[in-house]
């Protein structure tokens, strides 16, 4: 019954799917003088799915440059390079195991690769780096099909698995070149360098509380001496910290572990919520780091450093239309609002108040996963109104996870949950059609 | 009152393909010499094939009606040649199917039926006595859909038309057989305009042209200024496919949307008709002529002369495209009609029929087969004209899951092409659409054909 249809069908519309094939087949065989059989449009534009992915490629150089800038050919070039590869390869082998044909000529797996690299902190050990490529690839999408049939993005399962499995070198965060640990207490590492000695030594020593808080405090103060008043004021806010963990005796051990954290993967994130925790947020004290986050001279993860490459990058895009704008402009503007709200000034029309929002977009990942992954067509919804909801549910939970979560980032577990519920945002957000109006009974 | 429209109209979405209409846009419209013999084939129109009127044998004169209505929604077939019939049995179609079709024989005498205008002048005919001379000449649109002319001019009582476009956008690219005739017979087009609102009692006539084709927006709008014709207002519209699709027009320059689920444009007032269509309107009623041949524009890559031809209806293609020199061999693709939305022939010999803007050779062909996956982009969902999602429809569809595909507006899909021309994964969404409303009709044809028989059981 249904081959007797469907060769009705292939009669009745000219050139079936077998047709098409055939029409290769006899090209081959005998060009010139067959003519080809399609279904119109017989015209097709210039725009391909390798275009668009090597204009992604393109738009991510900004942040490659700067990630090399700040962190060095050796903590980040390196670990890009080694991901672009395990990427591609895994593809080539996955599509060899499973005899499709190759694929990695679209290029999506190097933005995977790339975009895997950029959310692994600097300096990972490079073999590390590698497996979340490969998990990135293989689990993430060729198991469920290749590019456009995975549900959650390739990039940010490869960064979860390696959160999950290796927490500790995932979350420690080397400085900047220029000195940077945290945005904050930005030059005192490297003027003194006692500071980090201390921290290690702290580490590997897992010395008490008031030891570790005692040789921060000292650091902070021999910087604050000899250094330019931005660094010193971020950095006696961080001894601040330090010191109040240290007062709070009751939690000892518990504290010790938060505060060798504190230093040891202090990004700004870091700092600010647990600055925020201990009541001694002062929304003033973090608006020199501004600077340093919009420029990229602060430490996190290889890509998301600097916010300004990231921003061109973007904007590139936007231009071009390979992105939709609703999604970043969303997922931005939810956390610049909602941070609004929850300025801690308790006012909201001052410059004040306007500090803790701004410093939570230029901050951590948001900018390279609002431009970069949270617009991966694939695993966000294809309405407009659609992606605009996208955007601004990946905010809130950004949002959510930053102020009230146990993690002080929240951009990739935002996006992967969004990702989740992507196809039924698309369900409930189609857009009224021509003529639907006015239809009635 | 009569002027062109200072603002330029458009609409959202669409695309931009090359124009390529510079090989033949200055080119004169030249008689194409009559085929030797013709093959008329008894469908060239939406609805019921024409039922013959001759046998085997028989000597025909030009224009003499071959075909009559074989239904509601149907159109009169007429004989382009003087002669012998030759067969009247299955010949190849430009659809790719066996349609039942009028062989002639021309015996080179070109003895014609006297053609009979209607008799007053048409701006006192009666609105009946011109819609039966211009159902009896067989006039179909002929923009591409060929929907019977008559039937859009009969529109019921409770459905008043208050406005007439007359289509002139040509947004295909390549095609400039509408272009040609707007600069070399305007006149007659307005005229055509005039007698198409006197039978609609339209208040509005609007002359819709793309900004691509500024020589015929100057002719039109000179022509309509302070003239009899000043009750036609020019609309230049921007160039983008699919500007001359009737249900984007419509939104274009009057806002109203054709309703979802199979509205027509006279159920928002509105009744859209191609220039050759109003050319033909004007022929059949001031003269008499019934539709027997029609501009072709013949181009296209590797075309040494490219042409618009005056073409009886039923020569067989092959013949214009041995005149304008195309290199058969060379070519990859022969296209009746436009590049969005023509045909690619299988068969050189099926004959130009009422819709045959234009034949095109294509030394490039589309890829045959899928290169690369969806990736869920969104570009077809923003060029689609009718705001459908095609991406999604063209999934449901390879799934087999019609029900969905139908749930997410399947069946309004108008065919345009615009998606799969704009998709970077190279999709063949027109086919997939195709495929699946093919199928979901077959399902409701088997249904109902189920359904009777229970009926009558119950009763």
């Amino acid at each position: 019954m249904s081959t007797e249809e469907s060769s009705a069908q292939t009669g009745g519309a000219p050139a079936g799917g077998a047709d098409a094939a055939n029409a290769t087949k006899a090209v081959r065989a005998f060009d010139p003088p067959f003519l080809h059989l399609s279904t119109p449009p017989h015209i097709r534009s210039n725009l391909t799915v390798s275009k668009i992915m090597l204009a992604v490629i393109a738009a991510m150089v900004p942040a490659l440059a700067a990630s090399v800038v700040f962190f060095g050919v050796e903590a980040a070039l390196l670990p890009i390079l080694v991901c672009i590869v395990a990427a591609v390869a895994t593809e080539c082998v996955a599509n060899l195991i499973l005899r499709k044909g190759q694929t990695t000529g679209d290029f999506s797996a190097v933005v995977t690769g790339m975009l895997v690299a950029f959310n692994l902190p600097p300096a990972l050990p490079l073999w590390m780096a590698a497996l979340g490529s490969v998990f990135a690839i293989a689990v993430a999408k060729m198991v469920f099909g290749g590019l456009g049939c995975n549900f959650i993005n390739p990039a940010l399962a490869g960064r979860a698995f390696l959160v999950a499995s290796y927490p500790a070198p995932m979350t420690s965060y080397p400085p900047t070149l220029y000195g940077s640990v945290n945005g904050l207490a930005v030059k005192a590492a490297t003027a003194t360098d006692t500071l980090s000695n201390a921290v290690s030594s702290a580490t590997s020593a897992h010395i008490s509380t008031p030891a570790v808080a005692d040789s921060v405090t000292g650091a902070a103060a021999a910087a604050a001496d000899s250094l330019a008043d931005t660094a010193a004021l971020a950095a006696s806010k961080l001894a601040a910290a330090a010191s109040s963990v240290a007062d709070t005796v009751s939690a000892a051990a518990a504290s010790a572990a938060s505060a060798i954290d504190a230093v040891s993967s202090a990004t700004p994130l870091y700092v600010i919520k647990h600055v925020f925790a201990m009541n001694a947020y002062r929304p003033n004290d973090f608006s020199p780091a501004l600077k340093d986050l919009f420029f990229g001279n602060v430490g996190g993860c290889i890509g998301e450093t600097s916010a300004l490459a990231l921003l061109i990058g973007g904007i590139f895009l936007m231009l071009i239309r390979a992105i939709d704008f609703r999604v970043p402009f969303a997922y931005i503007f939810t956390v610049f609002t909602l941070f609004w709200l929850a300025n801690g000034t308790g006012a909201f029309f001052t410059v004040e108040s306007l500090i803790t929002p701004t410093f939570h977009i230029l901050a951590g990942g948001l900018f390279l996963g609002a431009f970069f992954m949270a617009t991966d067509p694939v695993t966000s919804p294809i309405t407009p109104l659609g992606r605009l909801l996208f955007g601004i549910g990946c905010g809130a939970l950004t949002f959510t996870i930053r102020k009230y979560g146990g993690y002080p980032e929240g951009v990739s577990f935002s996006i992967l949950l969004m990702n989740l519920v992507a196809p039924l945002i698309d369900r409930c957000t189609r857009p009224k059609i021509y003529g639907e109006v006015k239809k009635h009974g | 009152m009569g002027c062109p429209l200072s603002k330029k109209f458009t609409f959202r979405g669409g695309v931009h393909p090359p124009h390529c209409k510079s090989q033949t846009e200055h080119s004169r419209i030249e008689e194409f010499p009559a085929p030797d013999v013709a093959v008329i084939p008894l469908s060239q129109h939406l609805g019921a094939p024409a039922t013959a009127l001759v046998e085997k044998g028989d000597r025909v004169l030009l224009g003499q009606a071959i075909g009559e209505l074989g239904g509601n929604v149907s159109a009169a077939v007429h004989a382009s040649v003087a002669g012998t019939v030759l067969s009247v049995r299955p010949f190849a179609h430009p659809s790719g199917r066996l349609v039942k079709a009028v062989q002639i024989e021309n015996d080179g005498t070109d003895e014609a039926v006297p053609f009979e205008p209607v008799e007053d002048t048409w701006r006192e005919a009666a609105r009946g006595e011109l819609v039966n001379k211009i159902t009896e000449c067989g006039i179909v649109g002929m923009g591409g859909a060929g929907f019977p002319t008559h039937v859009k001019l009969l529109p019921p009582s409770r459905k008043p038309i208050d406005t007439v476009i007359i289509n002139g956008t040509e947004c295909e690219p390549y095609l400039t057989d509408d272009h040609r005739i707007m600069v070399e017979r305007v006149e007659d087009i307005l005229t055509g305009a005039q007698i198409i609102k006197k039978i609609l009692g339209a208040r509005d006539v609007f002359f819709a042209i793309e900004d691509n084709k500024q020589e015929a927006i100057n002719i039109v709008s000179n022509k309509t200024v302070g003239s009899r014709y000043n009750d036609i207002k020019v609309a230049t519209l921007k160039s983008k496919y699919p500007q001359g699709g009737e249900k984007v027009l419509i939104m274009a320059l009057t806002g109203r949307q054709v309703p979802a689920g199979g509205g027509l444009p006279m159920d928002v007032g509105c009744v859209v008709q191609n220039v050759s269509t109003a050319l033909a309107v004007f022929e059949a009623v001031t003269q008499g002529i019934p539709l027997y041949k029609r501009v072709v524009t013949v181009t296209g890559a590797g075309v040494r002369s490219p042409k618009n031809l005056m073409v009886r209806i039923g020569t067989p293609a092959r013949a214009l495209l041995n005149a304008c020199g195309v290199d058969v061999g060379g070519a990859k693709k022969i296209i009746m009609g436009g590049p969005m939305m023509g045909l690619a022939l299988s068969d050189l010999d099926v004959p130009i029929i009422k819709t045959t803007s234009a034949l095109l050779s294509l030394t490039e062909s589309t890829e045959a087969v899928r290169k690369y996956p969806c990736v869920n982009c969104g570009i077809c969902l923003k060029v689609c004209p009718l705001r459908l999602i095609p991406s999604r429809m063209a999934k449901f569809v390879e799934k087999g899951n019609f029900d969905d595909a139908v749930k997410w507006n399947l069946m309004e899909c108008t065919e345009c092409g615009t998606c799969a021309y704009a998709c970077p994964a190279k999709i063949n969404l027109v086919q997939f659409f195709r495929m699946g409303k093919n199928k979901v009709l077959a399902g409701r044809a088997a249904e109902k054909k189920k359904a009777v028989p229970i009926k009558q059981g119950a009763t």
